[in-house]
């Protein structure tokens, strides 16, 4: 029969229980059937089909589960066949790894992030992004005041291939062409998807060094936002740094937004590692890392919408109030978002 | 059965050392073995070449049906719709970094194809559920431990004087953080409290004690059965499973030896069958009562 074809082997009944001669073979060949029915269970668990399990079997799964397991212990202890004994193993482990595996998918755990375990996990660092603020404040404050100070400082913070041009004392015409707008949307897209990976970049590097107790990452915070400033003091001086916290604002509350949170959870993974508190380092950091893990996935969202707002917005849109609108939105809308947004409610497991 | 080889040896030592006893939350002890680095390696090999394969399998189909990808890079200015397209394309690639991994290790097996492969999956090291958040965490560090130092090596990163060498440096610190901790733990599965262990399936073989009882032609008597212990056991078992004709003879010379017997040729099997059940018979009734020898020396 065709059908046959597509229909589940059957499980063999063991051979004749009395025709072995070792007490431990007859204890195997009596609960063989049940071992096989467990087998079956999980190879379609493994299989993601969890539609093939019959109502029956899966309603024996738990009882299943438990007599194999016994099995072994009982067979470790009275039984010398290395091939059962290697089954029996590998049986209940794959079984544990079935009732202890990962519950959700990607999709649902995405679901579950986006409704409220992100802002949950942003909540929960909150100590270490005020600090990152903090820092991140600072060295603009310090950026502008070296330059302000010293203008030759601007050479040595900003890279040249960087400032394209926007040094101390350049034609402010100039500066307000690099500030402005592009006839299409031609070209920009490639333009924006080349920023994304670029702010990618920094912001797994910011996360990745936290490993070093957190101080390289807050180097990193420094020396970047001293960039940011040196380079709003050259605007200011040739009189236009309310437009250029226009154009920076488009995209910038996202993406400092996205590079402030990738420094916090890269600080907190790294105080953690200094301060673990009255657990032992290995949990302390478990936790820490999977907090900041959540974190840092959202990141890559921020700096998706980012770039997008880099490359396309803020060469569409010209003009410094709307630029400032859309700019205070993005921001209103990450702050309500992070503190508004209640954690999802843990399914019962 | 005569001494144990050198190789086989090392061998054993090694997955005694990667032997590691996990205790469930319902208090049964299961061990489970610690992926060996170098097969973890080659796991991770095998998933960098199937993404590989996989993109660029992508970008001749988007090619094939006409999006004119190829042509189309060398000038992107010209066609703002198709732009778009690249846009995505490129945004794609990035998530397919991570989705390929994240994916399949979120799945009902805990593996990429590559794990699957060499027989590997991701666990929990407290024996507790394995989350998502956990897969997550260990993924994202996979970022700077496998792709920022590929493409530092392929971007010429070493030509950036200290800086480069001081980021050459740090980059081999997760590199090489495998090899300086006992669970082969790299800094992904430090943070995430994962580890990566040995999943292989195995099948349920037959009983060896169905072949006809020969109890009344072979008779062996305790002095005879008390010569072996258990390892000698396992090594006859795993000799009539393959049943190899030359290695059936080797083995009953050397039995026959040992306990004084000769054997007629031919009879090799059935006698190391009779052997095998009435040593197995005499270890077990032995473990009943407490008393186990693990080999002949003991």
């Amino acid at each position: 029969m065709v059908l046959d074809l597509f229909r589940k082997a059957e499980i063999e009944p063991p051979a004749d229980i009395e025709a072995a001669t070792l007490r431990s073979d007859r204890f195997r060949l009596e609960r063989e059937v049940d071992w096989q029915r467990l087998d079956n269970i999980v190879t379609a668990l493994e299989k993601n089909r969890p539609r093939r399990i019959s109502d029956e079997d899966l309603l024996d799964l738990p009882v299943l589960y438990r007599k194999t397991a016994s099995s072994l212990a009982v067979a470790r202890e009275t039984s010398l066949d290395a091939a059962t004994l290697a089954y029996l193993e590998s049986l209940v482990r794959r079984a544990w790894f079935q009732v202890y595996g990962p519950r959700i998918g990607l999709l649902g755990w995405l679901r579950r992030f986006l409704g409220g375990g992100w802002s949950a996990a942003v909540r929960e660092i909150w100590l270490d992004i005020c600090i990152v603020l903090a820092v991140m404040v600072a060295g603009t404050v310090v950026g502008w005041l070296l330059v302000e100070q010293d203008e030759r400082w601007y050479y040595s913070l900003v890279p040249g291939g960087m400032a394209g041009g926007r040094a101390p004392g350049a034609d402010p015409e100039m500066l307000r062409e690099s500030l402005g707008t592009t006839e299409s949307a031609s070209g920009l897209g490639v333009f924006a998807a080349y920023l994304f990976s670029n702010n990618t970049g920094v912001c797994i590097m910011a996360f990745a060094l936290g490993f070093a107790f957190g101080v390289p990452t807050l180097l990193l915070m420094v020396y970047n936002l001293a960039l940011l400033g040196a380079m709003f003091w050259v605007f200011q001086d040739a009189g236009m740094g309310l437009d250029f916290a226009g154009w920076l604002s488009v995209h910038g509350t996202t993406e400092l937004g996205a590079i402030l949170l990738s420094g916090a959870a890269g600080l907190h993974v790294g105080r953690t590692m200094a301060f673990p508190g009255d657990r032992t380092i290995l949990a302390a950091m478990r936790s820490a890392g999977v907090r900041a893990a959540q974190v840092m996935a959202g990141c890559t969202i921020m700096l998706i919408v980012a770039g997008l707002l880099e490359g396309y917005v803020r060469q569409l849109v010209g003009d410094t109030a709307s630029r400032f609108a859309i700019g205070g939105a993005m921001l209103a809308l990450w702050v309500l978002y992070f503190a508004f947004v209640p954690a999802p409610r843990e399914r019962e497991t | 059965m005569s001494t144990v080889s050198r190789p086989r040896a090392v061998l054993q030592a090694d997955l005694a050392k990667r032997q590691r006893t996990l205790v469930t939350p319902e208090g049964l002890s299961l061990p489970l073995i610690v992926g060996a680095r170098g097969s973890r390696a080659g796991a991770l090999i095998l998933d960098l070449l199937f993404l590989t394969i996989g993109t660029v399998a992508f970008l001749i189909f988007l090619s094939a049906i006409g999006f004119g990808l190829f042509d189309m890079g060398s000038n992107p200015d010209t066609n703002p719709v198709l732009q778009g397209l690249l846009v995505i394309v490129i945004l794609l690639l990035f998530l397919a970094r991570y989705g390929y991994f994240l994916w399949f290790e979120l799945g009902p097996r805990a593996a990429t194809p590559g794990k699957r492969i060499v027989g590997l999956r991701v666990a929990a090291r407290d024996g507790g559920r394995l989350t998502a958040e956990m897969v997550i965490a260990r993924n994202l560090v996979r970022d700077v431990e496998v792709f920022l130092p590929l493409f530092f090596l392929l971007g010429g990163g070493q030509g950036a004087g200290v800086a480069g060498f001081a980021a050459f440096i740090w980059l081999m610190v997760f590199v090489l953080f495998p090899l300086f901790n006992k669970d082969a733990l790299r800094a992904g599965d430090l943070v995430a409290g994962t580890w990566v262990v040995e999943a292989r399936q195995a099948k349920l073989k037959e009983a060896m004690s169905l072949a006809p009882d020969r109890a009344d032609q072979y008779q062996f008597g305790e002095a005879e059965l008390s010569v072996y212990g258990e390892h000698e056991l396992q090594v006859l078992e795993s000799v009539l499973r393959q049943n190899r004709a030359e290695s059936l003879r080797e083995v009953a010379e050397a039995i026959t030896n040992k306990i004084g017997w000769q054997l007629g040729a031919g009879d090799e099997r059935e006698f190391l069958e009779a052997f095998y059940a009435a040593l197995r018979g005499h270890l077990e009734t032995g473990m009943r009562f407490g008393k186990r020898k693990a080999d002949k020396y003991s």
